[in-house]
């Protein structure tokens, strides 16, 4: 029997494909040639694995959480650091993949489009280090909201677009980038964040986040001698997520969960919760599940975290759910600001707002497992971007 | 294929005539469905030989400002997918003018592409372009378009290569939409000169397909010179435009000074 982790694109089950104008082909084909010749190429490899180690940090360690899983029933929960990647989330893994292949590529010019700001710092970051000009398209309401990451974007020398179009989110970002990349295409790489799109990114952008995953299985094999019973880990467009699931994807014994926004409650119409409550369609290249209504136009969605706010996921998550390999959730903001602040205080860790959906998952996920079960969280983001959100939420100035 | 292409037929018929040709682009629902419906009619009165009627989208990736915000506000106006059917028929019950509907696909996919198709063709409508459906995603409707006789429109862009050239001519019925420029919709000062490599391709690939070329067209002059090389000249954000400053009157006034064949 096939694998589950060799599934390549362009197709996950019915998932995925490439729906963009035909402006885009050569350009997704350019890059999907030369992401296969570098995959087979060891010296790709090796460069990108030193950049890894003495410029991203990794491996990233993997931290157990006893004070906190105090607070999850009878289970043992275990970290795996990405907050503690160079700019303080798992985006760098992609970014850095893909800055080395614009490069090979001879193009000169990145775009990106960015949701809580941490694939766009990311990005910012790879295009002065490689010295590429680098724009990052950003809804103007995550502008505001993430007002620091715009702040740093700027520092690091990119220029940062505020959105108006639309919702003025994520989903908007990524229309006004593809927009850019329609025109100018033949100087520059969309160096999309996620594990969305048309293919190769989806992908390609998982192959790059893999790492998170290997790492871990090893780390887990060598320093407890165990793999997890459950892995944990947010999903919005889902690369963190499908980062650290991709290794274990044929582990029978380890189940799978992925935790979407569910913004103001699992019962309201104001949530991001794409797998629970889309449908299958179209949007931004690829067949996938997606909030939408019955005419077929995207409905907003909605979320405390920016970087989950999408209507939109990745087409291997929609294969994942049908499969019914992986199990996805929802997560209001209330029950992320309550992890969040639970993690800051038993653990002297302060998660992103993304990522505290995927620890409060874990929270209720220890209570419905055996009892000694252990649950391994993908703990892919920092909270530095979120305080001023989260000074708020809680009443901490002032 | 044994029916006849109400666009080919239309471009067809133009050229025996030695007269250039326009396509003009509205989007239905804006500002809403009456007053588009009656904008279309007055397109195809005053010298659009193919109407280009655009379905709003909320995610409308290959449009440039202009259309943009002219679909927004017809969604925000209370626009619904069916309401393109009704639009369709009372044009086409009005006028001669091939009609035909330009949509993203996930509206198309949602409705049921086969359902999408009969009732298009229930309305009068002479088929679909799309612009985010490339041929290789393209097999439903392909068939489906094949069962209801309708024309179907693909891209061809300064980028294809001449595989994808040729299968997207093959593929096409009406004409070929080449994309002029790289880049999305919206009036330019200077119709790229991509557009004439593009049109050259086209008729390279020995398909005898029509070729149109759009993005970027605002000009009378530019609508003679596309003509002078390509089958057809596609305007729509500078239509657009001059119904945001004229109305109808406007929107008709703009047609009449594009109109080639005058």
């Amino acid at each position: 029997m096939t694998k589950l982790r060799d599934q390549e694109g362009p197709y996950f089950g019915e998932y995925g494909g490439r729906f963009v104008p035909e402006s885009l082909i050569a350009a997704l084909d350019e890059l999907d040639q030369t992401y296969q010749q570098a995959k087979n190429d060891p010296t790709f490899e090796a460069e990108l694995a030193e950049l890894h180690r003495t410029y991203t940090g990794r491996p990233s360690i993997i931290t157990e959480v006893k004070r906190f899983a105090e607070h999850a029933g009878d289970v043992r929960i275990f970290l795996k650091r990405e907050d503690l990647n160079h700019t303080g989330s798992h985006k760098i893994n992609n970014v850095l993949g893909q800055a080395l292949l614009a490069k090979r590529m001879g193009k000169k010019r990145i775009i990106a489009e960015t949701g809580a700001g941490q694939h766009g710092v990311a990005s910012a970051t790879a295009a002065a280090l490689f010295g590429l000009e680098c724009v990052v398209y950003m809804g103007e309401v995550d502008t505001e909201r993430q007002a620091l990451n715009v702040a740093r974007m700027r520092l690091l020398g990119a220029e940062v677009v505020a959105v108006t179009s639309g919702s003025r989110t994520l989903k908007d970002a990524i229309n006004e980038a593809l927009r850019d990349w329609v025109a100018n295409v033949e100087t520059t790489h969309y160096l999309l964040g996620t594990v969305a799109g048309p293919h190769p990114f989806p992908t390609m952008v998982r192959d790059f986040h893999s790492v998170i995953g290997i790492e871990a299985r090893q780390q887990m094999l060598d320093e407890f001698g165990f793999l997890p019973d459950a892995l944990a880990a947010c999903v919005g467009g889902g690369s963190n997520a499908i980062g650290l699931f991709h290794a274990f994807l044929d582990d029978e014994s380890v189940s799978l969960y992925g935790f979407e926004a569910a913004g103001d409650g699992m019962h309201t119409d104001r949530h991001a919760a794409t797998l629970n409550f889309g449908r299958p369609g179209v949007l931004h290249g690829a067949k996938s599940y997606m909030l939408q209504d019955e005419d077929g136009q995207t409905i907003e969605s909605h979320s405390i975290s920016a970087g989950l706010d999408y209507p939109g996921v990745g087409p291997e998550h929609s294969w994942l759910k049908d499969l019914g390999r992986a199990n996805y959730r929802g997560i209001s903001d209330d029950e992320a600001m309550q992890a969040l602040r639970l993690l800051s205080q038993t653990e002297g860790i302060i998660p992103a707002i993304e990522t505290a959906h995927a620890l409060a998952g874990a929270l209720k996920l220890g209570k419905e497992l055996k009892p000694g079960s252990s649950i391994l969280i993908n703990l892919s983001g920092r909270g530095d971007k979120d305080m001023e959100t989260a000074a708020k939420y809680f009443g901490l100035i002032g | 294929m044994n029916f006849e292409s109400k666009t080919a037929t239309a471009l067809a018929n133009n050229r025996a005539a030695g007269k250039a040709s326009l396509i003009g682009y509205f989007p239905v629902g804006y500002p809403n469905l009456e007053t588009s419906i009656d904008a279309a009619i007055a397109m195809c009165q005053n010298g659009v030989d193919v109407l280009e009627l655009g379905v709003p989208y909320s995610d409308p990736v290959m449009d440039g400002v202009v259309i943009q915000e002219a679909t927004v506000e017809a969604l925000q106006n209370g626009f619904k997918l069916s309401q393109t059917f009704e639009a369709v028929r009372r044009i086409t019950e009005a006028v001669d003018t091939p009609v035909l509907v330009m949509t993203y696909w996930n509206p198309v996919m949602q409705f049921g592409v086969e359902r999408f198709a009969k009732q298009l063709t229930e309305a009068g409508g002479a088929g679909l372009i799309t612009p985010d459906l490339i041929p290789d995603e393209a097999a439903e409707w392909l068939a489906a378009s094949d069962e209801f006789e309708l024309d179907r429109v693909f891209l061809a862009t300064p980028t294809s290569s001449a595989e994808r050239m040729q299968r997207a001519c093959e593929l096409s019925r009406g004409f070929a939409y080449a994309v002029s420029t790289m880049g999305i919709t919206g009036a330019r000062t200077e119709v790229d000169k991509l557009a004439r490599d593009v049109v050259d391709k086209i008729r390279k690939t020995e398909t005898k397909q029509n070729a149109a070329v759009g993005i970027g067209i605002s000009t009378a002059d530019q609508v003679l010179e596309v003509n002078e090389y390509a089958d057809a000249a596609i305007v729509g954000s500078a239509f657009v435009k001059a119904f945001q400053n004229g109305g109808i009157a406007g929107l008709i006034a703009k047609v009449k000074e594009l109109d080639p064949k005058k």
